[in-house]
Formats: C-alpha cells, structure tokens, sequence
C-alpha cells in the first residue's frame, strides 16, 4: 500500500486499470473457457449414433417418427429420425412436453446415452414451431410467410 | 388500399433520403433551413407511416384477405380484439410498427430539441431517418405488408393460438418502444461526436429518452415474462431463449448507463464509458431486432427464413465500426474532469455497478450467440443451456441488487468509516435479522435464495433509512407533518427517490425470482377422473373433465347449427360456447380439479387444452377443425405466498375418438362445416362418457406474485422519476410567457 502510495498518480493509475483489465480478461477466459465445455453439440440421429459417447449430453435436432410415441406413466418414448429420414434414436424422455409436440413435427431435446438406449433430459425437450416450416395452410394467398410470436 | 400503402413506402423512403442529405447539407454548410427542413421530414415520415400503419390495421379490421399478411395471421374467426392486433404478428406487420413508432418517437424528440444543439440535432435527425430508411427499404425490397394476392382467398389461415392472449398484444408495442428509444440516445450520441460538441447538453437532452427506453423495455420484457408463466404450459417465466435474451441485454446496458450518467452530470467523469453505453445500448436494440427478423437463432420466436440476414448484419457492422471510430477519433474530448478519489465513494459503487451490468450483459451476450461462435471456431453447432447461464448471471445478480443497497448509502467522493457506521447499520441490521429469521424457519439449503433475501432486506433497510432521514430533515425544516414531508420530498427530488422506489422494486422481483426458482414444487403425471396427486402439501384431485365446442361463427341460423345444438342436448356435459379464454377455439376439453390443503378446500382449478381450426383440407372435413397447433390454457390460483398453476394435456389419439374422426371425414362433406363442426361435438360427447387419462403439470411456486408486484413497483417509481418536476414545468411556462412578452414588446 505504501508502495502505491509513494508512486506518482499517473503511475497508479496504470496500474491500476492493468490490474482492472487483467481481471476482467481472466474472468471472461473462465467464462469461454467454461461455455466451451459446458456445451452440448447439436446432433442428428445419424451423427448421434456414431459419435455419442456414454455420459456426455447432446443437443438431438430431427423429426418424431410417425407412430413412435408412447406414453408409460411418467415416461414419454418416441423415435427422432434425421430431417431427410433413414436412421431413427429411440428416447425415453421425462418432464413437460410442449403443446406443438406431434408426430412428424422437429423437436430438439437434450439427451444422453445410458447402457445403449438414449435418455432425454428433464424438461429439455423443445419443439420447433411448425408454421416455421411449412406453408401457410391457405393455398389460395400464395404466400410463404410464417406466422410466430414476435 | 393496398395501393395507397405502397406508395406510403416509397412516399417514405424518398423522405428519408431527403431528409438524410438536406440535414447534413444543412449542418455541413451551416445553412439552418436546410438542417430545419431535414427535421421537418422526420414530422413528415411520422405523418406517412400512420397512414400507411392505419390502412394494414383496417385491412386486418375488414378481413381483406387479398393482402398476404391479413391472410396469413387473421381470419374471419379470430375475434376482433386480436385481429386488430394481428398486424404485429406477422414479419412484415411488426417492420412496419417499428419503423412507424421509431418515427414517432424520433419526431418528438426533434420537437422536444428544436431550439437547442441546431448541429448535433442535424446529425442525429440524419441519423435517425436512416434507421427509418432502412426498415422501410426492408419493407419495400423483402417483405412488403402490402403484397396483394387475387382473387382473394376467402378465409385466412387465422392468427396463432398461441398468441391469443391480452398481454401478448401489449408486450410487442412496448417492447418495440423501447428498442426503437434506445436508437435515440444512439442518434444524439454519434450527432454530438460528429459535431464535436460532447459537453453535458446532450446527455440532458436524452435523458428522459434514454430513461423511457429502459422503462419501455423494461415493461415489455416483463410483459413477455408474464405471458410465457401464464400461457406457455411449462409454467416458467424466464428460459433464457435467444430473444428473451436479446431484449435484455440492451436493457442492461440502458440500467448502466442511467447510473453513470449521473456521474457525468454530477462530476464530469466517465465520458467515453457513457457514450460508449450509449453506443453500445443502441446497437443492441437494434440486434435484438435481427435476432427476431431472422431466425439465425433457434428459438420459439424465430420467423422462418432468413432473408433479412445481410441487410442487418450489414447495418450492425456499420454501427459498431461507426461507433468504435467516433470514440477513438474524438478520445481527447472526452477527457475526465475529475479522478476517482477513493474507492470507497459513490462514485465506485456507480462504476462498479456498471462492471457488473455489463459483465451481465457480456455472459448473456456470449451464451445467446454461442451456437453461431462456436460454429465459426470449431465448425460444430453447439449451445450452452439454461443451467450455464445461472452459473453467472445468479451471482452477478445478486451483487447488483447488494449494490442498489449500497450506492443509494455511501457517501459521494470520499467514505469515511464514520459515515459509513452512520449509514450501514441500519441495512446491515435487517440483513442480519432476515438471516436469522430464515434460519430458525428452517430455511438451511439454497444459500443463494437465503443470500438473495438478505440482499434484498438491505436495500429495503437502506432506501427506507434514505426516505425516513430525508422526511425527517424536511419535516424538522418546514415544520411539516411527517405524511406531507414525505409527499414534498419525492415531489422536489422526483429523480432521486424514484430512483429509489425502482431499487425497492428490484429488490422485491428478485425476493420473487429466487424464491420461486429455488422452491418450486412440480410435478408431472397422468390422471384419470376421480384420481388424486400431492404436489407439496397440496393435493390436487381430477374431478371430472370438461368439454366445449365453439360453434360455426354464423351456424346459429343455418341447418348444421340447428342439428348442432339437438346434437348437444343429447350429448351429456358438453356445452355450446366459446372457450372460456375466447380465444376462438373450436374445440375445448379440459378438468375440473379440486385442490385441498390438509383436507380443507383451497380451490377448483379449471385447466383446458385448446384445439383450433387449421383450414387445412388435406386433415379432412371434420379433421381440420382440431388441426390447428393446440395451445394450454393454464389455470392459475395466485396468492400472495404461493401460486397452484396447472396445465392439461387431454389424450384425444385414442382409437374410440379417431374413429369418430374418421367417419367425420368420410361421410361428410367439406364444404358445410356446420356439419363438420356437430362430428366434433359428437366426439366431444365420446370423450365425456369415457374419459381416458389425461396428463397434467401441476406447479407450487412460491412468492411469484411479488415478481409482478415487483414490477409494479419499478413501473410507479419509474413513473415517478420520467414525470417532468413541477418546477421545470413552471419554468418552461415561465419562459413561454416571458417570451411571448418580449414578442409583444418587440411588436410593440
């Protein structure tokens, strides 16, 4: 303290705001450094398969396969196919299920592999809203533009 | 119609690129009729967009469908309320009301300055008409409100269930208010470093812009808080979603520098931190609004498409380069007036605040655009969820709310341990009290709720030290009673106890966001009627279901109506009626639960789930009625201690109900829906006679009331803080009628 107070103003305040600056860049390392791990990788089922490994969470992006869906008490279990089809995940998923969930509609939830089947996370599961992609349903106005919450 | 409003755009867009060069022409030239006439078209815009916003609102009112955007978001059975509300729902619609309220705005602020900084006025008016220039170039080049389609489909897709709800029609208007505001201390922040004029007037003369901004915002993040906790069925206020996001952090930015602006004013100090806020809350505003525009993010606001992508970035690149090269380009003038002379002053509580806010908006700012960051880095789409983003933001939030306990406390330029004994026991003392209030209730677990509360008892220990010191010493000097010394006090210094009662606020949202957050009770399973859950220490019991078919709109009269209603009589416990909500579904099957606390009745909740016609043929004749996305109508018990909220979600696959569907389709033809309409009813009776089990959430939160009066509280205290103080209006009288004197001496 005495140290700071011998050096002139212009000098303290240098160091000062290097030692301000440094934290602030430490800090915001911690925070990068963090959301870099902390992340999930969005996934297809296609992809999901191959690269998931037990433990770690992935973000599964595709569509409800049609008939998939069954309820067992708690537990909600459908399939989620890649958007153009072909390989098909199986979940078993907990927790709220959106309005807007369907068969054939795009959901992303967050799951992980435990002994060879894949579990969703509590509450993670999400559904596109469908006007995204698909036409309005009024063939007649022609117009492709989506309605959504603004 | 569609006509007029097309050429309302181009009308605007030619005012705009006049406006933009006869200002600057004028402020570069110094030729002031100019710089006068580049003001007079910012009224002109006004004046256009009005008309132009008022002929979509009547299209929508008439249900003229040969405009896409009537057709696509309105139909003839949307209730009226919502169809005129309709307009901002879709992409085009809501460009228009933000380009028509930033024209507002921008012309009352150019009223408010018409005689003041005739230079940084000029640029910020050019500055603000090219906003206006690019949204109605957005709206003329890539989604016109205009577009016409013919003939004219003869029903419109109809506005998304989802969005019928009273708030939702409120939040989108504030919400653009406030990013539309926060453009205006941008506009006026580059005019003063273009014109080399950064002394305080321009702070001034923003302030109360920049203020309502933040208020605005602050409203309309609120407000869509409100409607995701009472609409959305997963009963959370907050998910940490892209555009939720988006609004916030301008709105951080916006809270930082309503703070250290006073600093400024007050000491001269931190010029380059304000305008570089101010720079920095504008720009945000305005990627907020990309965000929305265009889908680059996934979340449940995202409009499909991404064609207003490179036009926003383009704007944004431009804006921050602008932005970065004023404030270096101008650095010497921004110099301090002052040092920061002790750490422990009000001054640091200030800075700090601001490092804090801002840190704030850093963490939210990378976690929202970490899918796009991480695509670039390392090629792979990746995000960060809600738990990454309450490691950060829970403890910032909760030294931001310690510090609106502090700040208001401590003394200006230099703390003494004397003054701060003076000013913190009180705080500390009810902090402490509330620790141990806590603890002896048994409340040992989530420390961060227990640290939250006890934050939130030492603002209110430190602003109520603030007001009773304040009435005292007033009351002592005017001899007044203690009520009315009161009322004088916030009456003479509206900014300041204001700002107080915003921090009380704060507090109190904050007591309701942790105690919710850390104490909800949920819980999520199937029930059959007669069957009963606990939920805490409730128990909720699944008394028996109920159903509701909307009829035809003008069926009352025609022979599907008639054989409708002799349908309904002979189906049991279905009722002919709107959905409660009125929200146009056409089917409507919900329950009836009782909810009891230790065998005491607390109350009969009425949840439903609500099925809407989704026009869509290829769903068949009966089908399509229940077609449409299906949207929770949340039954909700508020009360001051806790909320008993659940939702339903009614299994209507069973293969009884399909079947009925199925016949439906077969047999009767789609171009009578009265008849469609009875097979609904008909299935709706099916599933009152053998209900199958459906699945409920049910939600015990505690203390969410006080986020709204929380609110409430920020609202009035903001209130009271924007309202001009009678004494500048008495002044402003004052100099109008010695003007108009002089006028007449003059004359004279």
């Amino acid at each position: 303290m005495e140290y700071l107070t011998a050096m002139n103003p212009a000098r303290k305040r240098t160091v000062r705001l290097t030692v301000a600056l440094s934290a602030a860049v430490i800090l915001a390392g911690a925070l990068i450094y963090t959301s870099f791990s902390a992340a999930s990788p969005a996934l297809t089922p296609s992809q999901l398969v191959h690269q998931a490994q037990p433990g770690r969470s992935y973000q599964l992006t595709g569509t409800v396969v049609g008939g998939s869906v069954h309820r067992d008490g708690d537990t909600l279990d459908f399939s989620v196919e890649d958007r153009a089809g072909g390989t098909a995940v199986p979940v078993s998923y907990t927790g709220t299920v959106p309005d807007p969930f369907r068969e054939g509609r795009e959901v992303i939830v967050t799951v992980q592999k435990q002994d060879g089947a894949y579990v969703g996370e509590r509450d993670s599961l999400i559904t596109k809203c469908p006007s995204k992609y698909k036409e309005a349903p009024v063939p007649a106005s022609g117009g492709a533009s989506q309605k959504q919450p603004s | 119609m569609a006509a007029l409003g097309r050429a309302c755009l181009l009308l605007a867009l030619a005012v705009c690129v006049y406006g933009i060069g006869a200002s600057v022409y004028g402020v570069r030239t110094g030729r002031l009729e100019f710089s006068e006439s580049g003001r007079r078209s910012v009224y002109a815009l006004a004046g256009i967009l009005t008309v132009a916003f008022a002929v979509l609102e009547v299209a929508f009112l008439n249900n003229d469908f040969a405009f896409n955007t009537v057709a696509d978001t309105s139909s003839r059975t949307t209730p009226t309320f919502y169809k005129a509300a309709a307009v901002w729902s879709s992409q085009e619609g809501s460009l228009l009301l933000w380009a028509w309220l930033l024209s507002l705005w921008s012309s009352l602020v150019l009223f408010l300055t018409r005689a003041r900084m005739r230079d940084v006025a000029a640029y910020a008016t050019a500055i603000l008409l090219g906003f206006g220039g690019f949204f109605v170039s957005l709206m003329i080049f890539y989604a016109n409100p205009f577009q016409t389609t013919h003939p004219a489909p003869v029903e419109g897709a109809g506005l998304d269930p989802l969005l019928r709800f009273p708030t939702m029609m409120i939040h989108p208007p504030m919400l653009y208010s406030g990013y539309t505001l926060c453009t205006i201390p941008l506009a006026f922040g580059m005019g003063a470093l273009l014109a080399r004029r950064v002394d305080a007037e321009w702070i001034r003369a923003i302030r109360r812009f920049a203020f309502a901004a933040w208020f605005f915002l602050g409203i309309g993040i609120l407000l869509g808080a409100r409607w995701s906790y009472s609409e959305l069925g997963w009963g959370g206020y907050w998910g940490w979603d892209a555009v939720e996001n988006a609004s916030l952090m301008p709105w951080l930015t916006g809270t930082a520098f309503l703070h250290s602006l006073m600093i400024q004013e007050k000491r001269g100090m931190l010029k380059v931190w304000n305008v570089s806020l101010v720079l920095a809350t504008g720009t945000l505003a305005i990627m907020g609004t990309f965000l929305v525009r265009s889908g680059v993010l996934n979340s449940i606001h995202a409009f499909g498409g991404a064609t207003l992508g490179v036009p926003f970035v383009t704007l944004i690149a431009v804006l921050v380069a602008a932005s970065i090269y004023l404030v270096v380009s101008r650095r010497d003038m921004l110099r301090s007036e002052h040092r920061l002379d002790s750490l422990l002053s009000r001054e640091s509580a200030f800075l700090a605040n601001n490092l804090v806010l801002v840190a704030l908006c850093f963490v939210i700012f990378w976690g929202t655009y970490f899918p796009l960051i991480s695509e670039a880095l390392t090629g792979k789409e990746a995000s960060v969820g809600p738990p990454w983003f309450d490691r950060y933001t829970v403890p910032l939030a909760l030294i931001l709310v310690l510090l609106s306990g502090i700040g208001p406390a401590i003394a200006w330029r230099r703390a003494t341990l004397a003054n701060a004994r003076r000013n913190f026991a009180v705080p500390l003392l009810s902090a402490l009290l509330t620790l141990i209030v806590l603890l002896f209730a048994g409340v040992r677990d989530k420390p961060f709720a227990i640290a939250m509360f006890c934050c939130a008892a030492f603002v209110s220990g430190s602003i109520s030290q603030e007001f009773f010191r304040g009435m005292r010493a007033r009351g002592a000097m005017a001899h007044e009673a203690p009520l009315v010394a009161l009322v004088a006090l916030v009456k003479r210094n509206r900014r300041r106890y204001g700002g107080y009662i915003v921090h009380i606020g704060i507090a109190v949202l904050f007591v309701g966001v942790a105690a919710s957050s850390s104490f909800q009770h949920a819980s999520e399973l199937g029930l059959s009627p007669g069957q009963s859950t606990r939920v805490d220490a409730y128990t909720v019991r699944y008394v028996r279901p109920t159903a509701s078919v909307t009829p035809d709109y003008d069926s009352a009269s025609t022979q599907g109506g008639r054989e409708l209603s002799a349908v309904l009589r002979s189906e049991p416990g279905v009722t002919l009626a709107p959905d409660s909500a009125r929200t146009g579904a056409s089917l409507s099957l919900g329950a009836v639960l009782d909810v009891s606390k230790n065998g005491h009745h607390v109350t009969t909740l009425r949840p439903s789930e609500g099925y809407y016609d989704s026009g869509d043929p290829t769903q068949g004749s009966v089908g399509h009625f229940i077609g449409g996305q299906p949207v929770s109508h949340v039954a909700l018990n508020a009360g001051v201690t806790r909320d008993v909220w659940s939702a339903i979600a009614p299994d209507i696959e069973t293969p009884q109900l399909k079947r009925i569907i199925a016949l439906g389709n077969k047999t009767l033809p789609f171009i009578r829906p009265g008849e469609g309409i009875v097979a609904i009813a008909v299935m709706a009776g099916a599933y009152m006679q053998h209900p199958p089990q459906a699945q409920f959430h049910f939600i015990v939160s505690p203390l969410v009331m006080w986020i709204w009066i929380g609110g409430l509280i920020v609202t009035g205290g903001a209130m009271i803080a924007i309202w001009p103080a009678p004494s500048a209006v008495r002044r402003r009288v004052a100099a109008r009628s010695r003007a108009r004197a002089a006028h007449g001496l003059v004359r004279a």
